[in-house]
């Protein structure tokens, strides 16, 4: 990958679900640089899911093409696409961890997939436990966690490949102010220990504040407006990034230094 | 006429005739089953690798043996049994028609146990690079195991009836048992004796079937 070229470089992808339906994404273009965190925003239905699932390879868009660190993989054939998605950890919505399957195993998973040898997934697996804090978990099963603890073996397991992209849909829906703030920090730190780029999907207007350096809003399939973080949120140019950040206009308690520091730059919102 | 307790080892010798058809049936039909079943559900629409033409030609295949009445089933594979065990009479030549009659209906239970799984789940296999194979493999067949064991309760229940009917036709067992001093010599207390012995198994195998897979259930 050349320097400069983007980690994730989405070109005029759009995307129906049926030849007479609407388009679900019109042209959408997107590129985040290498070591950045990037938030796309979106009302429900907005197209985020289908975004993220066009980056994932799990629909093939009808025109336009992505890059991933430098490959194309609108055009990958299959076999190809199995090698080169190790280079992608996704954390989903519902996580889809395995019930059968205990924490360690759930993190060597995708090592086992890639077929790398069993000293090398130990190793590894005991690195992400021990990074993730979940390592006297090891022998437990997903069922016998909390939310936290699986959402951080999810992260782990994201991770496991070692990949250089990292996808996640909507991280913090459905989790409890503190749990949503020590998640958004482990993200924060995974982009800085990791050296990962990272694009979340979200409609929580605070929790891509907290942590995004640029924000992509959607809107019925298109982009409304891209930008830095800081000046999009200071000053909103689209209709309906107004509404997101009034829908959350309820001060959020998300208590760490790191995001504090970034509302107060961004002023209360 | 013989007393109850005179046929003591002739009930015995039919248990475990009954027991050795049913076992090794129900363990080929599941072989069987697990193979035929997890290429329905990797075609199936809503499957991993979905191959119209494939998952029609395999749902047709097992349609037309499931919708074969099983006594019939037996008579037309008469030559072939002949053919593969040498007898069309005794045991080993009921399990040729039982592991052909139960196959197809253990690949539809294995299918809908596999098809259960969360899609969620398999997307995601998908995303870390699994092949079909390894999403079978390593997703389906381990998540779905407490389904595949009830699954396989119902296949040895429905073995254990459809192995009564083989007895109608010199196959052994119970069923055999039932027919010959039950209905041909009119002993009503064989009959009815044959009947809880056939009932005892289906409990005990039920008991067994639902309490292995609470256990193994780590949902």
């Amino acid at each position: 990958m050349s320097l400069h070229q983007p980690a994730i470089d989405v070109r005029a992808i759009s995307k129906r679900f049926a030849p007479d339906a609407p388009l679900a994404l019109d042209a959408v273009s997107l590129a985040v640089p290498e070591g950045e965190i990037h938030g796309v925003l979106g009302l429900s239905g907005a197209g985020k899911t289908t975004l993220l699932r066009c980056i994932a390879r799990l629909e093939i868009p009808e025109s336009g093409n992505i890059l991933i660190a430098g490959s194309d993989w609108t055009s990958l054939p299959a076999p190809e696409l199995c090698r080169e998605r190790g280079k992608m950890g996704i954390v989903f919505q519902q996580l889809h961890l395995l019930s059968s399957r205990t924490v360690e195993a759930n993190i060597s998973l995708p090592l086992e997939l890639n077929r790398r040898p069993n000293a090398v997934i130990k190793a590894r697996v005991a690195e992400l436990m021990q990074w993730f804090r979940i390592t006297e978990k090891a022998k437990n099963y997903p069922a016998q966690l909390s939310g936290g603890q699986r959402q951080r073996v999810a992260l782990a397991r994201a991770l496991a490949t070692n990949p250089s992209v990292l996808l996640a849909d909507e991280p913090t829906s459905a989790l409890d102010p503190e749990t949503r703030a020590s998640v958004l920090n482990t993200l924060h730190n995974i982009r800085d220990q990791f050296g990962v780029t990272i694009l979340i999907i979200t409609h929580d207007i605070h929790s891509a504040a907290a942590i995004c350096d640029e924000i992509t809003v959607l809107d019925a399939g298109r982009i409304a407006e891209s930008g830095s973080t800081h000046q999009i949120l200071q000053s909103p140019a689209a209709e309906i990034t107004k509404r997101l950040m009034a829908h959350n206009a309820s001060p959020q308690n998300i208590d760490t230094t790191l995001h504090r520091s970034r509302f107060e730059e961004i002023g209360q919102i | 006429m013989n007393s109850l307790s005179e046929l003591g080892p002739a009930f015995l010798e039919a248990t475990l005739q009954t027991l050795a058809m049913v076992s090794i049936a129900v363990l080929c039909c599941a072989i069987f089953g697990l193979l035929l079943g997890s290429w329905l559900a990797v075609t199936s629409p809503q499957g991993i690798a979905p191959s119209r033409g494939v998952h029609q030609v395999l749902a047709a295949v097992v349609n037309v043996s499931r919708s074969i009445p099983f006594l019939i089933l037996i008579v037309l594979l008469l030559p072939f049994t002949r053919l593969l065990v040498g007898t069309s009479i005794g045991t080993a030549a009921a399990i040729v028609p039982l592991v052909i009659g139960g196959t197809p209906y253990a690949a539809r239970l294995v299918e809908a146990a596999l098809l259960d799984v969360d899609p969620g789940l398999i997307q995601a296999m998908i995303t870390m690079g699994a092949s079909p194979v390894q999403s079978v493999w390593k997703a389906y067949l381990p998540e779905a195991i407490p389904g595949l064991i009830r699954a396989f309760t119902v296949l040895a229940i429905t073995m254990i009836n459809f192995s009564a009917m083989a007895g109608a036709v010199g196959g052994g067992g119970l069923g055999d048992l039932a027919i010959r001093y039950g209905y041909q010599r009119f002993r009503l207390d064989v009959l009815i004796l044959c009947c809880i012995v056939l009932i005892a198994q289906v409990q005990l195998i039920q008991f067994a079937g639902n309490f292995l897979a609470r256990k193994l259930d780590r949902r």
